[in-house]
């Protein structure tokens, strides 16, 4: 049997029916109508992937990333949060694929059980791709002036990380 | 325009580190595979983003946005006050809540993004669309399973043990995000 959670999604999948069928609404033909709207959000929401993952590709490969998270460290361990997390708390706003190989390594290396290990494995947990999701909502809703949302949603990011630290302190 | 700034800025330092690198850098590829592998993401969502929007249609259909709807409404109806007028905002909106709690991103996306194509007006982001991509961007959910197989995969007994932590480092960042917002929607008007 797989794990419970494996459940969830075609349980939704099968209450979502059930539910539209007793209605007598035509669940197959809303499933296929949705799934053409998708493709066109889809169509909308590529231009901003494909100019967002050039800047962030380029970024990455000119080697910033690290410098960064070098010039950063004393800081972290000032913080109380563990200097070799620098390089995820860098790159997790900006890329959550890149976000989830760099902190795979790190638990890999130090152990899913120490310190460094869980304090990446919450603070994957507990934070999201930042830059990402700003694209592809405001892409979306054909927002160009998007105010304070940046720093709002950077703050968001830097709370999560340094409570991540903290909570780990604290829980084990 | 903030994506611009990112844009020159990103570039900008990528020029300027690697003209210092150590290792020799190919900028130039490096941009070619970026641009070809936001293609190759868009493709690799597409799958996922058409069922989700079908499903939330037959949700919408079914009543479950609704029953959702009102489940959610004293929380979310403080932070999105369109909800009262909107019901079709309202069901996006509670149904992208309730995917982000259950992990289920690629729910999430879909439903998050006809919320905000329903909050936006003009060119200019409001308030509640501001709110709602703080609210996005910090994560909430209750059960992260990426991270837990990533754990149970490198040979952890207990991949679950986070969950307490991870629940309150979730909660003060949404907690800061939504307060920062509030704070700097002050000091910066529409």
């Amino acid at each position: 049997m797989a794990p419970l959670t494996d459940y969830l999604v075609p349980l939704v999948l099968l209450c979502g029916s059930v539910l539209a069928l007793r209605r007598k609404e035509d669940a197959y033909g809303l499933l296929t109508q949705g799934a053409a709207e998708g493709l066109k959000l889809i169509g909308q929401i590529i231009p901003t992937l494909v100019v967002l993952m050039t800047a962030i590709s380029a970024l990455r490969a000119s080697g910033a990333v690290d410098a960064l998270s070098r010039a950063c460290a004393p800081v972290f361990r000032w913080l109380g949060v563990p200097p070799e997390t620098a390089m995820l708390v860098l790159i997790r706003p900006i890329s959550g694929s890149a976000a989830l190989a760099v902190g795979a390594e790190l638990i890999g290396q130090y152990g899913p059980d120490s310190l460094i290990g869980r304090t990446v494995a919450v603070m994957l947990g507990s934070t999201e791709t930042t830059f990402y999701t700003i694209g592809v909502y405001f892409g979306a809703a054909g927002i160009h002036k998007t105010r304070y949302t940046l720093p709002a949603a950077l703050i968001a990011d830097m709370t999560g990380f340094l409570m991540a630290a903290w909570a780990v302190h604290w829980f084990f | 325009m903030l994506l611009g700034w990112i844009w020159t800025v990103f570039l900008l330092l990528s020029l300027v580190f690697s003209f210092f690198s150590k290792e020799p850098v190919s900028l130039s590829s490096a941009i070619a595979q970026g641009a070809q592998s936001g293609i190759t993401l868009g493709i690799s969502l597409a799958g996922s983003v058409c069922l989700w929007c079908g499903v939330g249609r037959v949700l919408e259909r079914a009543g479950i946005s609704d029953a959702l709807a009102r489940l959610f409404r004293p929380v979310l109806g403080r932070l999105f006050p369109d909800m009262d007028t909107d019901p079709a905002l309202a069901g996006h909106l509670s149904g992208n809540f309730c995917a982000n709690l259950l992990g289920l991103g690629n729910a999430a996306t879909p439903m998050g993004i006809r919320a905000a194509q329903a909050l936006a007006r003009g060119d200019t982001a409001t308030d509640q669309l501001c709110r709602l991509v703080v609210l996005n961007t910090a994560s909430i959910q209750l059960i992260p399973t990426t991270v837990a197989a990533v754990r149970a995969a490198q040979g952890c007994a207990t991949p679950f043990d986070i969950l307490p932590a991870v629940w309150t480092a979730s909660f003060c960042s949404a907690g800061a995000g939504l307060a920062a917002a509030w704070i700097l929607g002050k000091l910066w008007p529409r």
